[in-house]
């Protein structure tokens, strides 16, 4: 406790947040982050929950080579439907919100020693932005279904008879959600934290989930922009990417990936900030480099916005343009590389302890490695263009958002439940569901590698006999993962009804959330704390 | 030869070489399987030794307070950075490659058109590998009939691609080279097959329904066999270029010459592959989307002295008769 001067617990035992104002309007009208960040969690696990049984079909379907599925049900019209909703599911309604949303609402203030964050009214009206564009997503597949895939690409995407229009609304209305919630946390981390706590005295996550904010606001309004034009072009017929119409498709892409590859490092920053926190806590020692953290968030935020094109080598985007592209998204790899070894670094001569949530943690840094390695492979020109829409660009992809982000997520999960309600999760119960999501992810996506070796290519619901062996083994990798994430479906619950009750900081950490007391009364602290001293100082 | 996935052999999976290129790639290939093996065994070895060299013993163990160590920071930045850097380089060498589209004297070229969900094959004499209904549930993958394309052996082949309604993308896994098709323009792809036999030609740019289904292949002939077989396909109605010419005589004669002569527009002669100056703009090689491009919307780039007279033909030539066309004026040489 050595960085906060003033003990704050003073609250009494039994006001917090949970309890603080009473039944169900008092949820669905509350300002507090904290229920903000609840109400979140239940939302995106219920859609993470979604997103995996269409994952599961997919991978049901694949099964099997030919037309004769065990499933007569998945026809290619229907599997190309699946493979679209596990897309726009996991990375709209998942993956982008998912950790800002849960855990920035929840520790950013109590991190900073804030009471809430900078507009809590618009924190409550982001997440009921949120709501409704997931509405209007999910209500294509009652009106019509979409078959376009995430990436919406033109012309397809115009000439397809599903809904698209309803569904480029949807991602539209989250992307709005999104900047909402980028501009808060980013006036929160200017304005709000506490006496003493400089730039260089936030937590990483913090940091994280700073520079995952300047993207969202930066590069969501490009994406919202470019979903309006292909509703403009559906419904009022203007030529933008038909070129029918005298428009151009590979527009479209460039639009895209303006965002959507800095969407990547929405995803993934705040996952590393996650990973900087466990591995402190955990090795119980300061962290190896916050600076080079630090500031490796905020290069890798900026270089994404100059990497699109990576990811169309072979679209016919011009030679010149393709190797400048690759050469500039290599330059992302050495901030990425700086992060690895620093919390390798931070576990030298620490003391690891191996609880669920390093456990998680770990995952992550096995898997990210992978992930990040191949992502070297793919951003050179002269390997991508045989990988390129190969599975092997689905395996890199996972390795990434999966293991990488999934993985610190659910690593988050079990690390700060008992802040979030106040009790611990059974740890054998969370260490039996990260054997198994662990092991199922390799078994499903290595394969992946080799299949994309061999030039299968991705979005096919039929393929090659030969390619039939390797897809069955990851079939089988995708059932251990769906019992994996049950099992910690079960540790939750059996956490909120029988856990033990929690201690203010159980795990031992140094940063300022777990001076508050679990949960965190209303105001998260009784007194401003006053901090004097790094977030990571175990001496 | 006809299933090229059982051929698969010693390289680490990689498909079965058809190009030259190819055998590059897969060195390239090796060397990243080797170096990314190498940083693996590091980080994740590191990881492990840490974990269990590092055990917490009790809850109160004493850690060392390392903040950092620019050394060690200066060197796992700069070595990461140059490996990446050696690596960006090798494949840019190996993408030029792929990319340089060989002199027209010396190749074949063969115009592809992808359409929901089959491919189109046509070449100069007029042989047409066309199948109008998409594929037949008895035509599937690794037993295509319909969508043959012929080559021959030991000599580059240029295809010039276009598609009639989303994009496609086309794959040759054996020959590691792939390239989008995308409609209202085209774009082209080269190889030089030293291997004979049958490669397998994959979509992969998701086209809708049955984008797995419309597979191709690629049949290498040796240059003898590769005539006989364009002479005894050849079709009655005769070359590409020759419906190109009676276009030419019906609408285009009366303002652009042949021989160099300057009419009302400039000449065809010696057109394709020129250096194009304009009123305005940069310019550009006279390659076949200038051509396209000029004969839709010629306004869009008007050759320098030359008066902006000519009206648009968007909307009234067909896609196949745009490309007779533009072989045409690519054989008045």
């Amino acid at each position: 406790m050595s960085n906060v001067t003033q003990a704050t617990h003073t609250a009494t035992e039994n006001d917090n947040y949970l309890n603080h104002e009473k039944g169900i309007w008092s949820w669905l009208t509350t300002v507090d982050h904290k229920r903000i960040a609840v109400m979140y969690m239940i939302s995106i696990l219920t859609f993470f929950f979604i997103g995996g049984i269409f994952a599961l079909l997919v991978r049901g379907a694949l099964f099997n080579s030919g037309e004769n599925k065990f499933w007569s049900y998945i026809t290619p019209e229907v599997y190309n439907q699946f493979m679209s909703y596990h897309g726009i599911i996991m990375v709209f309604m998942v993956i982008v919100p998912g950790i800002p949303a849960i855990f920035g609402n929840f520790l950013l203030p109590v991190m900073l020693g804030a009471k809430d964050v900078a507009f809590p009214r618009l924190n409550l009206a982001s997440y009921y932005v949120y709501l409704l564009g997931a509405a209007i997503a999910a209500s294509t597949l009652f009106l019509g279904k979409i078959d376009t895939g995430w990436t919406f690409y033109t012309p397809y995407s115009i000439k397809t008879s599903t809904s698209v229009v309803l569904a480029v609304l949807g991602a539209f209305t989250m992307g709005m959600a999104s900047i909402l919630t980028g501009l808060n946390f980013i006036v929160t981390t200017h304005k709000l934290r506490a006496p003493g706590q400089t730039m260089n005295k936030i937590p990483l996550f913090v940091w994280a989930i700073y520079a995952t904010s300047i993207i969202q606001i930066l590069a969501t309004p490009v994406l919202g922009i470019t979903l309006l034009l292909i509703a403009a072009e559906r419904t009022l017929g203007v030529g933008i990417f038909d070129p029918n119409l005298g428009g151009d498709p590979v527009l479209f892409q460039h639009f895209f990936w303006f965002y959507s590859h800095p969407a990547v490092y929405i995803m993934i920053l705040p996952a590393m900030g996650i990973v900087s926190e466990l591995m402190s806590t955990f090795s119980r020692k300061t962290i190896f480099g916050y600076t080079a953290i630090a500031y490796s968030s905020l290069a890798i935020a900026a270089v994404s916005f100059l990497v699109w094109g990576h990811h169309m080598f072979v679209s016919g985007q011009s030679e010149f343009a393709g190797i400048l592209f690759s050469v500039i998204t290599m330059l992302v790899g050495v901030p990425t590389a700086i992060k690895l070894f620093n919390w390798i670094s931070t576990m030298y001569k620490g003391s690891v302890r191996l609880d669920a949530p390093m456990l998680y943690a770990i995952g992550f840094l096995f898997l990210f490695t992978i992930g990040g390695l191949t992502g070297v492979w793919l951003a050179s020109t002269g390997m991508d263009v045989h990988f390129h829409d190969t599975y092997f660009v689905v395996a890199h992809f996972h390795y990434v958002m999966v293991g990488g982000v999934l993985m610190a997520f659910t690593g988050g999960i079990f690390y700060w439940f008992p802040k979030f309600f106040g009790k611990m999760t059974n740890d054998t119960l969370g260490r039996i569901s990260w054997v198994f999501v662990f092991t199922g992810f390799n078994v499903t996506f290595f394969p992946q590698f080799i299949l994309g070796a061999m030039g299968m290519p991705r979005r096919y619901f039929e393929y090659h006999p030969a390619y039939e062996p390797l897809n069955q083994i990851s079939t089988v990798g995708s059932w251990l993962i769906g019992f994996g994430f049950l099992v910690a479906l079960v540790a939750i619950i059996h956490g909120l009804l029988a856990g033990e009750k929690a201690s203010a900081n159980p795990w031992g950490s140094k940063t300022l959330e777990w001076q508050a007391s679990s949960p965190p009364p209303h105001d998260n602290f009784p007194i401003t704390p006053t901090v004097t001293a790094g977030p990571y100082e175990y001496r | 030869m006809n299933n090229w996935l059982s051929l698969i052999s010693a390289n680490a999976f990689m498909p079965i070489q058809g190009t030259e290129i190819a055998a590059k790639v897969d060195g390239f290939y090796a060397f990243l399987l080797v170096s990314s093996l190498i940083s693996s065994i590091i980080l994740i070895g590191g990881m492990t030794a840490f974990i269990i060299k590092y055990k917490r013993q009790s809850a109160n163990d004493k850690t060392a307070y390392i903040t950092h160590n620019t050394l060690a920071e200066f060197t796992w930045s700069f070595i990461p950075f140059v490996i990446m850097m050696v690596i960006f380089y090798w494949g840019k060498v190996i993408f030029n490659e792929l990319r340089a589209m060989p002199d027209a004297a010396s190749s074949e070229e063969i115009h592809v058109v992808g359409v929901q969900w089959a491919w189109n094959f046509k070449y100069k004499n007029g042989i047409k590998q066309y199948t109008k209904d998409g594929i037949s549930k008895d035509n599937k993958l690794g037993n295509v009939e319909k969508q043959v394309m012929v080559v021959p052996l030991n000599r580059p082949v240029k295809l010039v691609m276009t598609s009639n309604d989303v994009i496609h993308s086309f794959y040759i896994p054996g020959f590691r080279n792939k390239q989008d098709v995308i409609p209202g323009r085209y774009t082209s792809l080269w190889f030089k097959a030293d291997k004979l036999g049958e490669f397998q030609v994959f979509c992969t740019e998701y086209c809708g329904l049955s984008h797995s289904q419309m597979p191709a292949t690629i049949r290498v002939l040796p240059e003898a066999d590769y005539k006989v077989w364009l002479d005894a396909n050849k079709p009655a109605e005769g070359a590409v270029s020759d419906a190109g010419k009676e276009l030419y005589e019906n609408k285009c004669r009366s303002c652009h010459s042949l021989d160099g002569t300057r009419v009302v527009g400039p000449t065809w002669k010696g057109l394709y592959g020129a250096k194009r100056e304009f009123e305005s703009g940069p310019t550009v090689d006279a390659d076949e989307n200038y051509l396209r491009e000029s004969i839709l919307n010629p306004n869009a780039k008007v050759v320098k002295g030359y008066p902006a007279a000519m009206p648009p033909y968007a909307g009234q030539l067909s896609d196949d008769e745009l490309s007779q066309l533009i072989d045409y004026i690519k054989s008045v040489k």
